[in-house]
């Protein structure tokens, strides 16, 4: 019997090392992506389009700030409801006249966010701006939220 | 006609400064390619373009609305974007334009007038 030495299999050589880096590039691409910012957001990857959503907190009011880059002001609706802030909208589908996609990551569609407000707040007086894709609100805490400093006498 | 604005991947992570890679859509359009980079917070000036190589790097310096209060919930990154394209060589790099919506970097980039489908007439 002959022994014949084991020889490592030449890297550039063997298909299957190239299929692996393809599979890390797209794992490194996984997590270069926006989505990866956080174990809430991870259920985007199965749902859609989930947009970032900061929320501030001050001594009288809330700030929620959203990452809508894109979109046109009039196709973003700011609703609340039982002291849930809910930001939903929709971005269509461009015209694809003569067009051809050749990479999509922007969603298109519609996304819903909704957030349980900590403390009620003055739903006639909440603004919003949007301005660089970023959509800011203002909800000013309702009068019996409002921190108090209470005199002793 | 296989390749278009290829993307290259950095394996030298190491840099200084850390970035996001930003999502983006490339679409062929009659005469060139239109990429679509989605970067909130980016003003017109924040945008940096360039070319290099045959390479194109667009990276986003974000100016964020400065809000008063406390961080209560936080699912946005504070990173700057980044992102790099290998360019086509049927692409005029000359020509490359680009303009900032409401956080969308739309970049037109045109082929080369070589490269356009040409009617030649036999005499």
């Amino acid at each position: 019997m002959r022994l014949i030495r084991y020889q490592a299999p030449n890297s550039t050589q063997w298909p299957a090392l190239d299929r692996w880096s393809n599979l890390r590039d797209e794992l490194n691409s996984f997590f270069d992506m926006p989505s990866w910012s956080g174990f809430g957001r991870t259920g985007q990857l199965f749902t859609g389009w989930s947009p970032a959503f900061d929320l501030y907190e001050s001594g009288d009011h809330f700030v929620a700030v959203v990452e809508l880059p894109g979109m046109r002001k009039d196709v973003i609706d700011i609703s609340l409801h039982d002291g849930t802030l809910t930001i939903s909208g929709e971005r269509e589908q461009e015209s694809s006249n003569g067009e051809t996609a050749q990479r999509t990551e922007r969603y298109v569609g519609s996304f819903r966010r909704s957030i349980a407000l900590p403390t009620r707040v003055d739903s006639s007086k909440v603004t919003a701006t949007y301005e660089d894709g970023i959509l800011k609100v203002t909800l000013p805490k309702a009068e019996e939220a409002k921190p108090k400093q209470i005199q002793v006498s | 006609m296989n390749t278009l604005t290829r993307e290259t991947r950095e394996s030298d992570r190491s840099q200084a400064e850390q970035f996001i890679m930003p999502a983006a859509s490339v679409t062929e359009i009659n005469d060139g390619y239109m990429l679509e980079i989605e970067m909130p917070g980016v003003k017109k000036d924040g945008l940096e373009i360039s070319v290099e190589n045959n390479e194109l790097t667009i990276i986003g310096r974000r100016s964020l609305p400065s809000v008063e209060g406390t961080l209560i919930h936080r699912e946005s990154r504070p990173e700057n974007f980044r992102r790099v394209f290998e360019i086509d060589p049927s692409i005029d790099a000359n020509k490359i334009s680009a303009k900032m919506d409401q956080g969308l970097a739309t970049l037109t980039l045109p082929k080369a007038e070589h490269v356009k489908p040409r009617k030649i007439t036999v005499s």
